[in-house]
């Protein structure tokens, strides 16, 4: 059947940033699909030149006010990496539960309030509110725990100010992280009611296909579904590549597209984020992570985008589970009131975590007072934009035969699917169907 | 009493402000059933033109984005900044120290910096390019101020925002003084309001809520001759969120 359309959607909501879909097809042909990034440009590397290393964090925090302790702890990592400063067990174990918090808070609010809309049939959480009431309300506690556990551990919900080069400004009280505890093992039943209702609707999830390389960190000493720690490996890929030599696998090249870089590695495009992530280490999730990842029948090998959504469902509960017990071990060691001093070197070093929605890369070059020469930044959202594209162009065919409103929803929640995050690098999203 | 028909608009930013509506939790519902909000891009797919207040994140910083911010101030009855970018450019000035903005752009484009869709000028707040009605200040705004403030107006009255120094704040926490651990806080010349958060967790005043509109210079200085530091150490700390800064790197 011949079918002409044209979808133009400029800047896709419920997406952190601005971002444009554009199809055009004639007669059955696709003439153009095309994923945008209109967002405008910040500038962040040339805007910490100059600037001395205490006050990286402060700025390129900036970057994203969804991940804003991720690019804290990935510029902190990098200044310690390039002057050599160590940073104590009890502070890299804080920093990590304070990673967490960031990991439930993004996940949450990116499934319980951007995503789910979609999947119940709905435009945003407003009418879903009234339509499931109690599971709205187990969001809204669950991204209210999260925010506070930011806010006990790195000072506020957004925007860090603990985190310094060398270790942390404060850290909680044994009291504050008793209490802390108590209210993660109360999470538990809210996850639980999320994750099943999200299973009810599961059904609503595309069935969609395309091999794809997935690139995440992996940690092997220990061995640890990690977010923080570890090098970086790939689905294409048997062994790791250390994070300074990042940019071998990121192999940044700009866009007519885009206003952001993108990115590929063994492919054409490679994806990051939370299916990243499980695909290349699964094996290592939390015994009740592993449990919601059966109830999904989620594998390792899925090449299904919109399964991120679940895979960032399945971590949500990891990170639970995992800080409840760092905080028994934290506390079994006992607190120590660690001081932090350090001294300004020359050097230059690249720092890396998984942020939310993938693998984070950043570097700097510093002189020998310490103020920055040079920085390259790469982010998760970035390093997603080509896949997408791609995506688009294996799926568009598949469902064009199923009118307009259909396919300019089903690429909207394609997009959403990766939890782009594009004011990290620059906004996204517009379609268009021509007539 | 109809209820006012609110529209939230981001410019160049983190969102991270917007993000703190989500972070109200249940009060958010609470202020969804006396405003009727018509379009949020990020939390929502609906969208409109008509609306009584427009809040405006943050900053300016491409023509278009000028022309834009333009068109919804003529619609708007009341225009609210929301957060450092839109109150006062935020960290998104650090670029105006730059004598060359192509610079800036090779920096971070390398030699693709000169396509067309790359394209960017000085780095602007609301208020320098339309009338901006009430200010919602800091990096990120602070949940409680915002929620006051839209109280205020929905009953018809003025906000009060504080132009006393953070250090009154913090104070009042019963901190000790950052300086005397060898941080340079801006606490002495930075607007309060934010409960001083930052130096309540130990880490200096880094000015997110721009100056008083008085600021106590001599205050100040007398810190800095105290400390046996000199206002370079001060100035390097003020560029980071100052909207009056000056250039410190040459093209």
């Amino acid at each position: 059947m011949a079918k002409t359309l044209n979808v133009n959607v400029h800047h896709v909501t419920r997406v952190e940033g601005h971002g444009n879909i554009v199809v055009n097809a004639t007669d059955g042909q696709i003439k153009k699909v095309e994923w945008q990034v209109p967002e405008a440009p910040r500038f962040f590397e040339a805007m910490v030149r100059g600037r001395s290393y205490e006050d990286i964090q402060t700025i390129v925090s900036r970057i994203c006010g969804i991940c804003s302790i991720t690019h804290s702890l990935a510029s902190t990592k990098a200044v310690e990496k390039a002057m050599g400063i160590e940073v104590s067990e009890q502070a890299d174990t804080v920093r990590i539960l304070m990673h967490y918090s960031e990991q439930l808070q993004s996940h949450v609010l990116h499934v319980g309030y951007l995503v789910s809309p979609d999947l119940f049939g709905l435009p945003s959480v407003v009418p879903l509110a009234a339509k499931a009431p109690e599971v709205v309300k187990a969001v809204i506690r669950l991204h209210r725990v999260a925010n506070e556990w930011s806010d006990l551990i790195a000072g506020r919900t957004t925007h860090p100010v603990t985190l310094i080069p060398g270790g942390l400004t404060k850290v909680p009280t044994e009291k504050q992280f008793r209490e802390l505890q108590e209210r993660l093992k109360n999470c538990v039943g809210d996850l639980t009611a999320v994750a099943e209702a999200v299973l009810s609707v599961a059904s609503n999830i595309p069935d969609f296909t395309r091999e794809t390389e997935y690139v995440s960190l992996k940690q092997e000493d220990p061995p640890t579904y990690t977010f923080y720690h570890g090098d970086i490996t790939s689905t294409d890929y048997d062994g790791t590549v250390a994070i300074n030599d990042w940019q071998t696998v990121a192999n940044e090249y700009v866009s007519d597209q885009s206003t952001a870089k993108w990115t590929k590695w063994h492919r054409g495009s490679y994806a990051v984020g939370a299916l990243a992530r499980f695909n290349n280490n699964a094996e290592l999730l939390s015994p009740m992570a592993k449990d919601v990842a059966k109830t999904f029948g989620l594998k390792k090998g899925c090449c299904n985008p919109f399964m991120n959504n679940v895979a960032q469902l399945i971590e949500c509960v990891h990170v639970v589970e995992t800080s409840i017990g760092m905080i028994d071990e934290l506390l079994t060691k006992g607190l120590k009131d660690e001081k932090v001093k350090v001294s300004p070197k020359a050097g230059k070093a690249s720092g890396c975590v998984e942020a939310p929605r993938g693998i984070l890369f950043h570097e700097y070059e510093f002189d020998r007072r310490g103020n920055c020469v040079g920085a390259d930044i790469c982010i998760p959202t970035n390093q997603n934009h080509a896949n997408i594209q791609e995506d688009f162009e294996k799926f568009v065919p598949e469902i064009l035969d199923e009118g307009e409103d259909a396919v300019r929803l089903k690429m909207e929640m394609l997009v959403r699917s990766y939890d782009p995050c594009i004011s990290c690098s620059t906004h996204m999203l517009d379609v268009q169907f021509v007539k | 009493m109809s209820k006012p028909k609110i529209a939230i608009f981001d410019f160049a930013c983190c969102e991270g402000c917007q993000l703190q509506f989500v972070n109200l939790e249940e009060e958010l519902l609470d202020l969804l059933s006396v405003a009727d909000v018509v379009e949020w891009r990020e939390a929502m797919s609906e969208q409109s033109d008509e609306y009584d207040i427009a809040i405006i994140e943050g900053s300016i910083t491409r023509l278009e984005d000028e022309e834009r911010l333009k068109l919804i101030r003529s619609r708007a009855k009341i225009l609210i900044a929301l957060g450092a970018c839109a109150t006062m450019g935020g960290v998104n000035k650090l670029k105006n120290n730059f004598d060359d903005l192509d610079e800036v752009k090779k920096c971070v484009y390398g030699k693709d910096a000169k396509k067309p869709h790359l394209a960017t000028q000085p780095t602007k707040g609301a208020d320098e390019v339309v009338d901006v009605d009430y200010y919602v200040h800091g990096c990120p705004i602070d949940r409680k101020e915002f929620t006051y403030i839209v109280r205020c107006l929905l009953l018809g009255k003025t906000p009060e925002i504080p132009d006393y120094p953070i250090c009154v704040e913090c104070k009042a926490n019963g901190n000790p003084c950052l300086w005397e651990y060898g941080q340079v806080c801006l606490g002495p010349i930075i607007r309060a309001g934010c409960g001083a958060r930052c130096p309540s967790n130990g880490f200096r005043c880094f000015g997110c809520r721009g100056y008083t509109s008085n600021p106590n210079v001599e205050a100040a200085k007398d810190v800095i001759e105290k400390f046996n530091l000199n206002i370079d150490d001060l100035k390097t700390k003020m560029i980071l969120f100052g909207s009056r800064q000056e250039p410190t790197i040459h093209g």
